[in-house]
């Protein structure tokens, strides 16, 4: 039986992330966990999950929350803890599987068999792709990207040691613009295998 | 103003800062404001070292009337170390009441009493999380409830979040009714020297009227939401009251002493043991029924929350001794005029208001020297604006998610098993039953006080 591999895939916003993360689940034969963790949370607490969508990867806010005795009502914070529950109870059972943010670095580090990437781009690379997808100006294209990454960076680095996008935290850091997003999925596939092959 | 009053002012703005921003601990928050209060406001600018004994209050443990008083109670200054003592007597109680599984054992009893229907659960839950809170702190009631009542309501598949927001609302207004109910009363009733009956006779009857009322909204706002629109069919297997009970001698004596408390509670204008006395009768009886596992009990304290209550005296009292509260107590008085309705609906609204929004613990602490200042200078009685603030601070509290420790745990509880209250859920519903109840305080205090 093979032994089992976890990907964990951070990314700036309009990088291809998501889409070097469906491709190496697509090339591996292993889920793909991002928001659709949500989805399986929801069902295993029988509520709807579109209650927890909108705490999604979102830091928490220190002025609208409180702790107490170990307890914080932040409803963000809550939300992040069950999907890194989530994550390693499966993790625990030896499955493989390619996860999409959710601080995976951190939480899954004590794991050995986690390969950590993070995908980044030239800023022209992700303006573009950002004015495509969601079919906006450059100006508003730039807003949303600076604000979904800030966004990003306060939730990670609030329940992780290492910062967001520091290469220090992960095993491989590559720009996507360079080889294009094809380009990138192909070298981060030969990159996994090598790494599979290692672990043996 | 004079610098040791800016000062004073300052490391107090500080504290809250620290408090809200979580930057350190909240413990080694109103511990450091309460070491730079020492230092800079007494010794520094003051240079009066009188105040800092005054202010630590170590004496207090010496005197007869800290732990045996018949007479009139002398209203307490700086560290209020009989809050503090009686404090930790109830933790270790309910500690020893939680390990024995006491309160599983009630939730699931009276759920089983109902035969699980969610109705009946709504009615009893929170009619029992408001007399639970009377005699044990709010944090702990709800914690143990909202997590049977999460658990029921995932049987039944319905929504626990109406259940989990009266639970939250009516274990605050309980702890209104009482001197040891929230740790507000606790600090009002220890430092202006009230009883337990003197609340339960004034506060206790608002609660009880408030009580009757907010059942009643929150069963109209929540009665669609009740019925069980997918209820499973067939065998469910319903938790078992009996499983709960962790040793059945522990069980048996924590019943007892948790009865014993209530009784000296009650009795303690009579039998003149003061709630020091009482907390640390509560303790020992624990720790000798429990003396296996006595070393562990004493280490599940809350630590913690007993040294932020230390700390926060001290910042309190280098506000009162520097005259800040006096200039506060001044602009209320100017604001009102001197006409007492118009101060009572100031204090009442005021501190509903500051502790919906803030902590409501360093509120009442903060409020009580100007209390007693509004009251030596227009000649109000001090009663009458103890039990007004007491009402604001208590149930302002429940306003929003942030405003009481019960509403923290609730909400997170409710949270981590997957159902979100947001800021606009929780007041949508929280907001319109604190202003009623507000109104009703304000009402019952104009007509009986006044």
């Amino acid at each position: 039986m093979e032994k089992p591999f976890i990907i964990s895939v951070s990314r700036e916003f309009g990088s291809g992330g998501h889409v070097v993360a469906s491709a190496l689940a697509r090339y591996f034969h292993i889920p793909l966990y991002d928001k659709n963790i949500l989805n399986k949370i929801a069902a295993e607490n029988g509520c709807d999950p579109k209650l927890l969508q909108d705490y999604d990867e979102k830091p928490r806010n220190i002025f609208t929350s409180r702790k107490v005795k170990g307890y914080c009502n932040s409803n963000e914070a809550n939300i992040a803890n069950l999907q890194f529950t989530y994550l390693r109870d499966h993790a625990d059972n030896g499955e493989s599987f390619v996860v999409l943010g959710r601080c995976s670095d951190e939480v899954l580090r004590d794991y050995r068999n986690v390969i950590s990437i993070f995908v980044l781009a030239d800023i022209y690379f992700k303006k573009e792709r950002t004015m495509e997808r969601e079919h906006l100006s450059e100006n508003a294209a730039l807003e949303l990207m600076s604000k979904r990454d800030m966004q990003r960076k306060y939730y990670h680095n609030q329940y992780c040691r290492g910062k967001w996008g520091d290469s220090r935290n992960y095993d491989l850091c590559i720009n996507s613009a360079k080889l294009g997003i094809p380009g990138t999925c192909d070298f981060l596939i030969r990159y996994v295998e090598e790494r599979i092959a290692a672990m043996k | 103003m004079n610098i040791a009053a800016i000062v004073a002012l300052c490391i107090f703005i500080l504290m809250f800062v620290l408090l809200i921003t979580e930057k350190l601990p909240r413990h080694i928050s109103s511990l450091l404001c309460a070491v730079l209060t020492i230092g800079l406001v007494f010794g520094l600018c003051m240079r009066d070292t009188g105040a800092i004994w005054e202010t630590l209050s170590l004496r207090s443990f010496l005197t007869p009337s800290f732990w045996f008083n018949k007479g009139t109670v002398e209203p307490s200054v700086g560290i209020n170390w009989e809050t503090i003592l009686f404090i930790f007597g109830m933790m270790i109680m309910v500690e020893g009441m939680a390990a024995s599984g006491f309160f599983r054992w009630l939730c699931i009893s009276i759920a089983r009493a109902v035969h699980f229907k969610p109705v009946p659960i709504f009615f009893i839950f929170t009619i029992l999380a408001a007399v639970l809170s009377m005699f044990i702190d709010s944090i702990t009631v709800i914690m143990f409830l909202a997590a049977v009542t999460v658990e029921i309501a995932k049987l039944l598949h319905i929504d626990p979040r109406p259940l989990l927001l009266s639970e939250i609302f009516c274990a605050n207004l309980g702890g209104s009714a009482t001197m040891c109910g929230d740790p507000p009363n606790i600090i009002i009733g220890t430092s202006l020297g009230y009883t337990f009956f003197d609340f339960l006779s004034n506060t206790g009857l608002i609660a009880l009227l408030a009580l009757i009322f907010s059942v009643l909204y929150f069963y109209l706002c929540f009665r669609k939401k009740l019925k069980a629109e997918n209820m499973p069919t067939g065998e469910i297997a319903l938790p078992n009251a009996k499983d709960a009970i962790t040793s059945k001698s522990s069980f048996i004596s924590s019943c007892l002493i948790f009865l014993c408390a209530i009784i000296l509670l009650i009795t303690h204008a009579q039998t003149g043991l003061t709630v020091s006395t009482i907390g640390m009768i509560v303790a020992v009886l624990t720790l000798l029924c429990n003396a296996k596992n006595a070393g562990k009990l004493v280490k599940s304290i809350d630590y913690h929350t007993l040294l932020f209550f230390t700390g926060l005296f001290v910042v309190v009292s280098g506000l009162e001794k520097t005259g800040i509260l006096t200039i506060l107590a001044n602009a209320i008085q100017k604001v009102s005029g001197g006409n007492v309705i118009v101060m009572i609906v100031i204090i009442l609204f005021g501190s509903g208001i500051a502790s919906a929004i803030i902590d409501n613990i360093p509120f009442a602490a903060t409020m009580i020297p100007v209390i007693r200042t509004l009251s030596s200078m227009q000649g109000v009685d001090l009663q009458t604006l103890a039990w007004t603030l007491s009402m604001g601070t208590d149930i302002g509290g429940s306003a929003t998610p942030i405003g009481a420790s019960a509403n923290v745990v609730g909400t997170s509880i409710s949270a981590k098993n997957g159902y979100p209250i947001s800021w606009k859920e929780y007041c949508k519903y929280q907001v319109p039953v604190t202003l009623l109840v507000l109104a009703i305080s304000t009402a019952v205090i104009i007509i009986r006080y006044i």
